[in-house]
């Protein structure tokens, strides 16, 4: 549909459930979008040429090499994956080009019991570059609704893709995305993932392939676990080629949900370096937060380590903003922002403040 | 200003300090000795009124009030301020974002900073990595963006190479005569007497106060002598 229908049709506490994911309706920070209701594709445009911004069932029709990459990094990793799929969005940034301002992608639940499932496809050709920014979101209609996304990156040589997945759906829609991402040679992948808002159930565990030398994976996520969350949340990250690195660090905040923090690395190739950082804060004694760090390799000249740490805010810290004059809540609630630090995600400058903003409402509301 | 009566401070169920007389006045520098686990840290710890310390007998009043019933940061807001000996480090928080809020003019903010060496640092998590220098220098700049009226300083040079106590040495003197702030200072090397006026020197021993006098005599005493010596010296009376 066009913008004037699309905003005729969004109401107005949708827009600002969809916005709340990160979705600039204005389209003035980003360089293209995609929104997607329940099964229905409602808008989405390129607004340059550098990029092809299409739902899937219009790539299936259009795109000519479309059977190369469907289904195909799910099979270098070796995992199945239901074929039976409605929407998603196809990215494609054409090779050598530099997509400076983000795409926007936004997939949206509507209807009471919906079960939403999609297939997104993201190719980054050969030097091309490009930042995503995808918001998934829940209307206030939309009680006990599933959402199953597939999604498979492929980052060809030498390219870049930093992709940013915001959630925040609602108290009882249970979550299942899987990805897995294909870096080639020179290629980085770069991960963030934001969710604040409660959620009943959300399962998953990115995989990047990092198959050819000199390739690189980040996952990076924040993680706030309200009561009666289950947030099961890893990343993985095969290094199958040489000289390739990779880094997973996450923070989770349980204010009386349970938080499984997974991360997993194996080298399947010498002088590769990869680190997790797995770092939890609790804040109710109703809370679970659970660190599995897994490191893996048959070979000797590897550089891999983790650390993983759980604590509670320390009465240390908290006396020693007082005593520079802060309340005690002040001083709690400065602590628990600088833990959910937005610079440990790679974000570009402009999402970066976007992402402080949505953390600053939400964690506004909750302390 | 300040004013310490019969103060008595357990720690744990131990008693640290047993009785406790001092009085400070407006613009009045005093210095305080004392070997290891003589209490020296626990004073200033107790009249900030940091947990664990609380006042068991007697009175701390500022200014003629109370302070024993009130919370660290109330005590803060009425004019005191601490340099802590080992501060904390707090992820995600930026010594820039406890900077401005203590002061709102990031004039003044990057004036000091760069008198004090710490330019490069204002964007670095709050002790994060910070070297023993680099931590007390900003824990003086935090203190003066604060602007107490006395201030409590816990041996502002310990882990401090002779450079940068100088460099600090001479901001404090400066910051503590221009703006006739009154400070207790705590000392072990004697250094920081080089750069700062101080009016009076107190002794404490096992919690309670032997002799009080010359700051730079006391320090010369217990130099050549020793605390022990410095013990049996009442020549010059008790603190008041």
């Amino acid at each position: 549909m066009s913008k004037e229908d699309l905003n005729k049709h969004i109401s107005e506490s949708d827009r600002e459930k969809i916005s709340s994911s990160g979705m600039d309706f204005s389209e003035k920070t980003r360089s293209g979008s995609f929104l997607q209701e329940d099964a229905k594709v409602l808008f989405s445009r390129a607004l340059s040429e550098s990029m092809d911004i299409l739902s899937l069932e219009d790539a299936r029709r259009t795109f000519p090499r479309f059977a190369d990459y469907w289904g195909k990094a799910f099979q270098r990793a070796g995992k199945e994956f239901p074929p039976d799929t409605e929407g998603g969005y196809f990215i494609r940034v054409k090779k050598g080009q530099t997509v400076e301002l983000p795409i926007q992608a936004c997939l949206f639940l509507k209807a009471q019991k919906f079960r939403q499932k999609v297939h997104n496809i993201i190719i980054v050709e050969e030097d091309a570059k490009v930042y995503l920014i995808t918001g998934c979101s829940a209307s206030k209609a939309s009680k006990e609704s599933f959402h199953l996304g597939l999604s498979e990156f492929f980052v060809e040589k030498g390219g870049y893709l930093n992709f940013t997945m915001i959630h925040s759906w609602r108290e009882d829609v249970s979550v299942k995305p899987m990805s897995v991402a294909v870096v080639e040679e020179g290629g980085s992948f770069v991960s963030n993932y934001v969710c604040l808002r409660p959620v009943k159930e959300i399962v998953m565990y990115p995989t990047a392939l990092l198959e050819g030398e000199g390739a690189r994976a980040s996952f990076n996520s924040l993680i706030l676990s309200h009561p009666g969350t289950l947030q099961d949340i890893g990343s993985r990250v095969i290094l199958n080629a040489k000289n390739t690195q990779a880094e997973i660090v996450s923070r989770a905040v349980s204010t009386g949900g349970k938080t499984v923090a997974r991360g997993h690395l194996q080298a399947n190739a010498g002088e590769v370096k990869a680190h997790l950082e797995c770092r939890g804060l609790m804040l109710s004694p109703r809370g679970v937060i659970q660190a599995i760090p897994e490191l893996e390799t048959s070979y000797r000249d590897v550089d891999m380590s983790h650390e993983a740490a759980i604590g509670k805010i320390s009465k240390d810290e908290i006396e020693y903003l007082c005593a520079r004059g802060l309340s005690e809540d002040e001083a709690q609630s400065i602590i628990i922002r600088g833990f959910m630090d937005v610079n440990i995600l790679a974000l570009p400058p402009a999402v970066k403040s976007e992402v402080a903003q949505l953390e600053e409402k939400t964690l506004y509301e909750g302390f | 200003m300040l004013s310490l009566e019969n103060l008595a401070v357990a720690v744990e169920g131990t008693t640290i300090l047993k009785e406790i007389n001092l009085k400070i006045s407006a613009g009045e520098v005093v210095i305080l000795f004392g070997p290891n686990g003589s209490g020296k840290s626990t004073l200033l710890k107790a009249i900030l009124g940091l947990s664990g310390y609380e006042t068991a007998r007697g009175n701390i009043l500022f200014r003629g009030e109370p302070l024993n019933s009130l919370p660290t940061e109330e005590r803060v807001r009425k004019g005191i301020g601490m340099m802590f000996q080992h501060p904390p480090t707090i992820r995600g928080v930026r010594l820039h974002q406890l900077a401005r809020y203590l002061e709102k003019d990031t004039r003044v903010i990057e004036r000091l900073s760069e008198k004090l060496s710490l330019s490069a640092h204002l964007q670095r998590d709050l002790n994060a990595g910070f070297s023993g220098g680099e931590m007390k220098r900003s824990e003086l700049f935090q203190l003066m963006l604060q602007e107490p009226d006395l201030l409590l300083l816990d041996e502002p040079e310990s882990g401090v190479d002779m450079e940068n106590i100088s460099l600090m040495g001479k901001v404090l003197g400066e910051y503590l005569r221009r703006e006739n702030k009154a400070a207790l200072i705590i000392t072990h090397t004697g250094y920081i007497l080089e750069h700062i006026r101080a009016d009076r020197g107190c002794v404490l021993h096992s919690g309670e106060f032997g002799c009080m006098g010359n700051p730079k005599k006391i320090f010369e005493t217990i130099r050549t002598s020793g605390y022990e010596k410095c013990k049996e010296c009442h020549v010059q009376g008790r603190p008041e």
